[in-house]
């Protein structure tokens, strides 16, 4: 790993990566950007703050795993794993083009990094648990993360993966929850309530974290708490608003499975560059 | 070479199975356990007894049984997860699909309590379906042993194999028609007796049913060829070919759905590259009851005399053409 990122740098890189997504969404004239958006700020944390990786050496067998479950918002983990390294930022723009690496999807055997394969809400906490448990087995250290989405715990899988990993006490799985209030047809408390959610969690005998999805600091710490955490998954319930940085796309469940067209992305750029401004200011 | 009465040795093919994945165990440390409450029904209790630490109970919960032996498998472990078909593969193929298929997951998928033989539980439980879900899916290999003995060399065989795999198990005890010496190699069919005038293909346990026909039809002057299809995909094309080539009439035998299942396997490769005449034994569009296994295949026509009955319209279809 390079030097650590100051947590100014970090902010900055947070915006060149939605800048991407902007980008690489409005390019493929399809994809999901309210959420892919909404978690640049998480992402960047991650994969420049806090996971041991190495990205010369995806296979480096005591490595961090990151497992994406909700797997619509994979622009933002594309985005996030050209800027680590993973492979060239020139790639991003062939998002679902024919024969591009960058599926619609994401599919591990395409593209160095990818822990998995997803676009089935529901399927990656389990795989993340498998992951834990061959980690345990095998005596290993490293940190298995899942990265989930509010909405697709209406899926009857993620609760029996919940309900397990309680059961089997899983310390090195943390699941990070994108707690951004939308999904397809509406607001999830009008879909279909998860409040209260925290609770839900801790009567299955998770530890929980809720902060600021878009507060780099409040993520590093989160993610250093959940791994002191003694004998007890750790859910990290991160606030964060769809679409963030975009003011047009956020908070907008229209957004979540769309793409900006190419004045839309002109506006938005435009938008997050102005932002960059100020981040500049500020440190 | 293989004897057809009813005082052999008579064993269902999950034990097989149960005995098969310790031997697994002992050979690779790697391979691990996974079962969804029903230890003891899957035989998997045999491998939880002797490897505790290598045994995961997920509980009454197939799509995350199926999950978690994903992320084993992406971690390098050699998961065997096992239920009852109608629950996993049932319940679980999109994550068998999504988690095993599509990410090439070495994960063994043990789909036990298969066919109408399962009797008295009824509809429910009994898998007629299953072959049809696998084989559409990449990458995945399906096995679906003939008896106990090769049920435990299937179980071997596909620890050592690196991809997914699907092993088709019954609880029915059913009769030894291989040996410890019989060969075993996925993907490769085995003719078990050498006829000319029609060939019998037979996957699974019925196979023991289909040479009791092979002799019916001998006293009929119908010389029929039987093929153990154990491996259902990838399909030994090259075994089917020579058999069809010879004989130019074939039956398809099974204790699934006729739509999907084996028969639409050999009819899909014959209307490809030899069209003969086929006739399909299996389950007839239906749903199953409850009833004895005996009395179920009789009623659903999947015993001795409706096979010869089958054999006897395809070889005289191949004499109308």
């Amino acid at each position: 790993m390079t030097a650590p990122l100051s947590l100014t740098d970090l902010e900055q890189r947070a915006l060149l990566i939605r800048e991407d997504i902007v980008k690489m969404l409005s390019l493929a004239g399809s994809g999901h950007a309210a959420g892919a958006l909404g978690m640049a700020d998480v992402f960047t944390a991650l994969y420049f703050a806090v996971l041991k990786h190495d990205p010369h050496n995806p296979q480096w067998s005591d490595r961090d795993k990151l497992v994406l479950s909700n797997g619509h918002i994979c622009p933002v983990l594309y985005a996030a794993l050209a800027h680590a390294g993973y492979f060239s930022r020139s790639l991003l723009l062939t998002l679902r083009k024919l024969g591009s690496p960058l599926q619609g999807h994401p599919h591990r055997l395409a593209l160095p990094g990818l822990e998995n394969s997803s676009g089935p809400l529901g399927q990656g906490l389990s795989q993340a648990i498998g992951m834990a448990l061959a980690a345990k087995i095998d005596g290993k250290n490293n940190q298995i993360y899942c990265m989930m989405s509010d909405g697709e715990h209406d899926e009857g899988q993620t609760w029996e993966a919940i309900l397990f990993a309680g059961k089997k006490k899983i310390a090195n799985l943390t699941a990070i929850i994108d707690r951004n209030n939308i999904q397809i047809d509406g607001y999830t408390e009008d879909v279909m309530p998860l409040e209260p959610f925290r609770k839900k969690y801790e009567a299955f005998g998770w530890h929980v974290i809720e902060i600021d999805g878009h507060n780099m600091q409040a993520i590093i710490g989160a993610c250093h708490q959940a791994v002191a955490i003694f004998e007890q998954p750790v859910a990290i319930i991160a606030h964060t608003i769809p679409g963030k940085g975009v003011e047009f796309m956020q908070w907008k469940p229209e957004w979540h499975g769309k793409a900006p067209d190419p004045a839309q992305a002109q506006l938005a750029l435009q938008e997050l560059r102005s932002l960059g401004g100020k981040i500049r200011a500020e440190g | 070479m293989q004897k057809d009465n009813v005082s052999q040795p008579h064993k269902a093919t999950r034990d097989g199975y149960g005995e098969g994945v310790v031997k697994a165990g002992r050979k690779n440390r790697n391979v691990v356990v996974l079962t969804a409450d029903l230890a003891e029904s899957t035989r998997s209790r045999l491998f939880a007894q002797e490897f505790p630490d290598r045994f995961i109970e997920v509980g009454v919960a197939e799509q995350n049984l199926m999950g978690i032996g994903a992320g084993l498998a992406l971690a390098g472990k050699v998961p065997f997860v096992a239920s009852y078909a109608v629950f996993s593969p049932g319940r679980s193929w999109d994550q068998l699909r999504v988690s095993v298929c599509y990410s090439q997951a070495n994960v063994k998928i043990i789909g036990g309590h298969t066919g109408l033989t399962v009797g008295e539980d009824g509809a429910t439980h009994q898998a007629l379906e299953d072959i049809a879900m696998t084989r559409v899916l990449p990458n995945l290999t399906v096995i679906y042993p003939c008896d106990a003995l090769e049920a435990e060399k299937a179980t071997v065989a596909s620890a050592e194999y690196v991809g997914p795999v699907y092993i088709r198990l019954s609880r029915f005890p059913s009769p030894l028609i291989t040996t410890r010496d019989t060969p075993f190699e996925v993907g490769r069919a085995q003719v078990m007796k050498k006829g000319k005038d029609v060939t019998l293909i037979a996957s699974g346990p019925l196979l023991g049913k289909v040479l009791q026909a092979a002799a019916v039809l001998a006293k009929k002057n119908v010389s029929a060829e039987v093929i153990n299809l154990h491996t259902i995909k990838p399909l030994d094309e090259k075994t089917l070919l020579t058999s069809l080539n010879k004989t130019k009439a074939v039956v398809t035998v099974e204790e699934h759905q006729m739509y999907g299942g084996v028969g639409s396997t050999v009819a899909e490769f014959t209307a490809q590259n030899c069209p003969v005449p086929i006739e399909f034994v299996g389950m007839p569009d239906h749903f199953g009851e409850s009833g004895k296994p005996e009395e179920l295949l009789i009623k659903y026509g999947m015993d001795v005399p409706h096979i010869v009955h089958a054999a006897l319209k395809a070889f005289h279809r191949k004499h109308l053409d």
